[in-house]
């Protein structure tokens, strides 16, 4: 279609209005990082007076940033990884195998996104102590804990939106694989998978941003060793000193590997969630 | 349980599929009607066939799809299995703790041994639901305050990523940079931007009190954003600015599924863009929408980290939502009885709710079609 | 599609495989054939945990090197710990040995969770002589045996900017100052030194966002005007008359233009010790820790006194300047190495620990015998010890202290920030933000 020229005009406004929206936030982030801490807490300006790069290298010793980044990185990974599986098999199961119980099960994971996400904090913990003296599989304090915690998180709305996906593709593709000879499962991994790829990437993102943010539960699921970024950033700001601009400079420094994901996942986030959601 | 069936049941596949059944029965009256699958089986998947050429597959072999032995029987549960466990351990073991809490006196003083925890039946609901205790009153304005929070930055949310999703759902040249870039408030954990936010709303050196005093002069002294009812003002800001991404990104992929033709017959006819926008993609658009709205809310209802990263465990008043209120009452009061009896109230609050907003927007496409 | 995921999860495992490894090198290194090492949870004291770790570290492999028994330390942040403790009591899962706020002492007490200190366990602490008295009565309810013992001692005192007193010719602060001396001074420090017509310094910053801080201060100033938060039977009066004098007096530094109005945003004393430093303001009451962080600034033309008092002290008044702040210390009752964990926790209570360790975080020791060290000898922690150890009070040692602090904190904070948006806060106002807090605690309780 073409565009008129009102629409152009309207983009450019739109465009300039939302882009100064996302950035002025990014921006204070950004030029905090890079002005001296007296500056940081002193009188605000746009431009920085002074620049420099020394919150860039005292950061790594004011916390164990590396070690967390490494954590924060192997744990959203892992997570996110681990949920898409496990929300594929089960949005799978719902989109084109009939079961009984099929609804209540789709009800009873969206109902868990309905209670007050602190209050699990506690139960939580019962639980996984529980589980830690009867069967013997360390949960507090370690990784393990903190993954099976973030994958189930982003399970509801990855099961929801893949059942989506997974519905709205064409059922002949599986069909085709099923003559060939394959299982429902064969026919998952051979036709649905690589077709519904990108919405499985969208899902992956989401699952990940979870994980990658979370604070409360890995205050209290973490220890020394396992703490995550979220958590641990939080160090750069206690109760009798706050280093800002190392703050600030440890979250774009952190901010890259991700931003380099998205960065390289983008095209496939828009296909994919168009594949899936309405197509 | 479907072996000897001859024509299975209608696939149940939850809200979501149904929105999905809708679009595609909306495709099918553009894509083209030679499908035979949609006026063969009108409760299943299957007649989004409308997009799929059908020489992928004969219509006649349709009959035996996924229906055979071997794809019946054990395997969706199988399937489901380890989702099932996982929400078991982790969210509904918890959550019915959380009912079992909402009935007993947990305190400091039976915290050790929560076991044996008293039952005091409905006292804890009684406590908080009395509208003339001042817990509440407390209770009850902070319900109202996180609807109205919720129906605020939803809207916004929705109206900048609609926005910003129509605005890059066509070619153009930079597209690519300003889709990724709308992405990084994701990038940066949630405590960093809250903290980017606070430079920008603090009194003394704030840079929105430097715009408005220093550089517009538009106010004489510097106003107070994070006290009093600013405050409000300071969580809905930084609430929508959180969650509008991820609105953008649904939408966005919602929109670009809408074929242009549709698009290019409407040109045709004169309609204006914002008609098109109007009676073409909000409606073909609605099942995501359904959905994305539908979570948006519940998240938000459940919103604790922004007030609690701004203003600690305790957030002035006119910015204490229902998350941050139940925090106080079970961590730093104690009362976890209490704190989860608020829960469970909200919860059943919202369950109801969200039933009626399934069934209102995201089961019409079936009966549409029939 | 199928050979990416593959790889991804082959990746995940080996990543995590062989990072859990990492993980647990840790705890398997230091660990002594002959038992697990004791678990140690450390409060963040020093301005980073790294700071922390720093300090603490060798004075726990001393430990070691005494008693052979290894420790594993871990610094907690403050924002996670109190849930941690919950988590840990509830559960049974926790450390050996824990540091805790003191004002939590009589709430964690109740729960069970802690292990006495009496009889063989106070033996093997060397006894509760040895500590200051005022920092031993915040360990605990009263008439009960207290779970925990002191480990850090804080008081609040009056810091002040010399050069701004010597600039502005008021007399800089004595010992005995009345709250009227105090507020004068403010006053007269309140100026507009470049002439532009704003007022750009003040007097006095606050913590005002602080909960816990307005809820001390409710507390000291209650005292002068003997207030009691409780009554003798336990029930809760947070709007006695003395209480909503106090808060008032409170709030009216903020009403009356001596404060700085930002102030009541500040949650943490970083931002009000950076005011004090940078010249912004003149004085700030704040706790012996603030030493530390006014060294970071690099800043030391400073002198602290002691908390201004209300003089003539009304009917009942305490000379009160300060809740008996500070760090206790407990040991975890699920402990299965109760004996070892009771070792540190007499090594970290030893004179020679205390010397050490006060004056790494710039606290006051809890212990008398260590005062005897010259490192206290100069004059501001000399201001401290005097306040500590003569004019304390602990706060109220109920189980719902933790409550309190919230509810009467909170009323405060919001009063507070009223006075600093411009409203007029009166004392009706002030009374009727009291009696919603008392009818909350009742209504809980």
């Amino acid at each position: 279609m073409r565009e008129t020229t009102g629409f152009k005009v309207f983009r450019v406004v739109g465009l300039t209005f939302i882009t100064l929206l996302t950035a002025i936030p990014l921006y204070i982030i950004l030029s905090s990082s890079v002005k001296p801490l007296v500056d940081v807490r002193g009188e605000f300006s746009w431009i920085p007076t002074r620049v420099t790069l020394s919150a860039y290298s005292e950061m790594w010793s004011t916390i164990p940033l590396a070690r967390y980044l490494a954590n924060s990185l192997l744990v959203s990974v892992v997570a996110t990884v681990l949920s898409l599986v496990v929300a594929t098999f089960a949005a799978y199961a719902v989109a084109r195998l009939p079961f009984r119980g099929s609804r209540a099960f789709s009800m009873l994971v969206l109902s868990t996104q309905m209670f007050p996400g602190i209050l699990f904090l506690l139960p939580l913990f019962l639980v996984f102590v529980q589980i830690q003296t009867r069967l013997g599989l360390q949960l507090t304090g370690t990784y393990t804990g903190l993954i099976v915690t973030y994958l189930t998180f982003a399970l509801p709305f990855s099961i929801w939106m893949l059942v989506g996906y997974f519905a709205a593709l064409p059922r002949e593709l599986e069909e085709a694989a099923l003559i060939d000879g394959n299982g429902p499962i064969g026919a998952l991994f051979r036709v649905v998978l690589p077709v519904a790829r990108p919405g499985i990437v969208a899902v992956g993102v989401f699952a990940f941003v979870t994980a990658w943010g979370e604070v409360l539960f890995a205050s209290v699921l973490t220890d020394r060793g396992t703490r995550t970024l979220a958590v641990g950033l939080q160090a750069y700001a206690s109760q009798s000193s706050v280093l800002w601009n190392q703050l600030m400079a440890a979250s774009v420094v952190v901010s890259i590997p991700v931003l380099v994901g998205f960065l390289f996942l983008q095209r496939y986030l828009v296909a994919g969630l168009s594949s899936g959601a309405v197509k | 349980m479907a072996i000897t069936t001859s024509s299975p049941p209608p696939v149940d596949p939850g809200p979501v599929t149904s929105g999905a059944i809708e679009a595609s029965a909306g495709n099918e009256s553009r894509a083209g009607s030679e499908s035979p699958a949609g006026s063969e089986s009108p409760g299943g998947s299957e007649s989004r066939a409308g997009i799929v050429p059908s020489q992928v597959v004969p219509p006649g072999r349709r009959g035996r799809r996924l229906r055979g032995p071997r794809s019946t029987g054990l395997l969706p549960y199988l399937l489901i299995a380890p989702a099932l466990v996982l929400e078991l351990v982790v969210h509904i073991v918890p959550m019915i703790l959380g009912v079992w809490i909402s009935f007993v006196s947990l305190t400091q003083l039976t915290l050790r041994r929560w076991t044996e925890a008293p039952f005091i039946g409905f006292d804890n609901y009684r406590n908080g639901l009395n509208p003339s205790s001042a817990i509440g009153q407390d209770f009850f304005s902070s319900l109202l305050r996180t609807s109205v929070y919720t129906v605020i930055v939803v809207s916004l949310a929705w109206a900048i990523g609609m926005l910003a999703a129509v605005l890059l759902n066509r070619s153009f040249h930079g597209r690519a940079f300003f889709r990724t870039f709308f992405l990084v408030p994701f990038a940066l954990p949630a405590f960093v931007t809250t903290i980017g936010w606070s430079f920008i709303f603090n009194q003394q050196e704030g840079a929105l009190n430097h715009v408005l005093v220093e550089n517009l002069g538009v106010l004489d002294s510097n106003p107070f954003w994070l006290l009093g009812d600013n405050s409000f003002v300071v969580i809905v800001v930084v609430g929508t600015w959180r969650l509008w991404p991820f609105a953008f990104l649904m939408l966005l992929a919602a929109l670009q599924s809408v074929p242009d033709d549709v698009y290019e017959a409407a040109a045709l006819d004169g309609a204006t863009m914002w008609r098109q926008f109007r009676t073409i993609t909000l409606p073909l658009i609605r099942p995501t929408n359904s959905v994305v709205i539908l979570v948006m809310g519940l998240w938000t209802f459940n919103e604790f980290t922004v007030p609690y990263i701004l203003f600690g465990a305790q957030p002035p008043e006119q910015a204490l939502l229902l998350s941050n209120l139940i925090y106080s009452n079970s961590f730093v009061n104690f009362n976890f009885g209490l704190g989860a009896a608020m829960s469970v109230l909200l919860l059943l609050a919202l369950l109801a709710a969200s039933l009626v907003y399934v069934r209102l927007f995201l089961n019409r496409g079936e009966d549409s079609r029939a | 599609m199928r050979h990416p995921i593959t790889a991804a999860i082959a990746v995940a495992v080996v990543l995590c495989g062989g990072l859990a490894a990492c993980g647990s090198d840790d705890s398997q290194d230091s660990a002594e054939p002959n038992g697990e090492p004791l678990v140690y949870w450390a409060t963040n004291m020093a301005p980073t945990i790294e700071d922390d770790e720093a300090v603490l570290t060798p004075e726990l492999a001393k430990f070691t090197e005494q008693t052979g028994i290894e420790v594993e330390l871990e610094v907690v942040p403050w924002d996670a710990l109190y849930n941690r403790i919950l988590t840990a009591v509830s559960s049974g899962e926790g450390p050996d040995v824990l540091n805790i706020g003191n004002t939590w002492s009589a709430s964690l007490q109740a729960t069970g969770g802690f292990v006495p200190f009496e009889g063989d366990a106070l033996e093997v602490i060397g006894g509760d002589d040895k500590f200051v008295a005022t920092a031993l009565a915040a360990s605990g309810a009263e008439g009960q045996t207290p779970t925990a013992v002191p480990l850090y001692g804080q008081s609040y005192g009056l810091f002040y900017n010399k050069q701004m007193f010597a600039d502005a010719g008021v007399p800089e602060p004595t010992d005995g100052w009345t709250w009227e001396q105090f507020t004068d001074a403010a006053a007269a420090l309140t100026q507009d030194t470049d002439g532009d017509g704003q007022t750009d310094q003040y007097g006095f910053a606050m913590t005002g966002a602080s909960v816990a801080n307005n809820s001390h201060a409710a507390f000291i100033l209650g005292r002068q005007e003997g207030a009691s938060l409780f009554a003798e039977d336990g029930t809760p009066q947070f709007d006695s008359d003395a209480t909503v004098s106090a808060v008032t007096r409170w709030v009216d530094l903020m009403s009356s233009g001596v404060t700085l109005p930002g102030s009541a945003e500040y949650t943490g004393d970083a931002e009000a010790d950076n005011d004090l430093a940078t010249g912004k303001v003149a004085m700030v009451i704040q706790q012996s820790g603030s030493r530390n962080a006014l060294a970071a600034l690099g800043f030391d033309d400073y002198g602290v006194s002691q908390v201004p008092v209300l003089d003539p002290l009304p009917e009942g008044g305490q000379a009160t300047q300060t809740m008996v702040a500070g760090i206790n210390i407990s040991v975890f009752a699920d402990s299965d190495q109760q004996e070892d964990a009771l070792q540190l926790v007499n090594f970290l209570t030893s004179t020679e620990e205390q010397v050490i360790l006060n004056a790494a975080y710039t606290t006051l020791p809890v212990v008398t015998a260590a005062y005897e060290d010259p490192t206290f000898n100069d004059d501001v922690s000399e201001t401290f010890a005097t306040i500590l150890n003569d004019h304390a009070e602990p706060m109220p040692q109920v189980p719902e202290e933790g409550q309190m602090e919230t509810l009467v904190g909170g009323a405060v904070k919001e009063l507070v920030a009223q006075a600093a948006t411009g409203a007029t806060v009166t004392e009706d106002d002030v009374r009727s933000a009291l009696a919603n807090a008392n009818e909350q605690m009742q209504a809980a309780g």
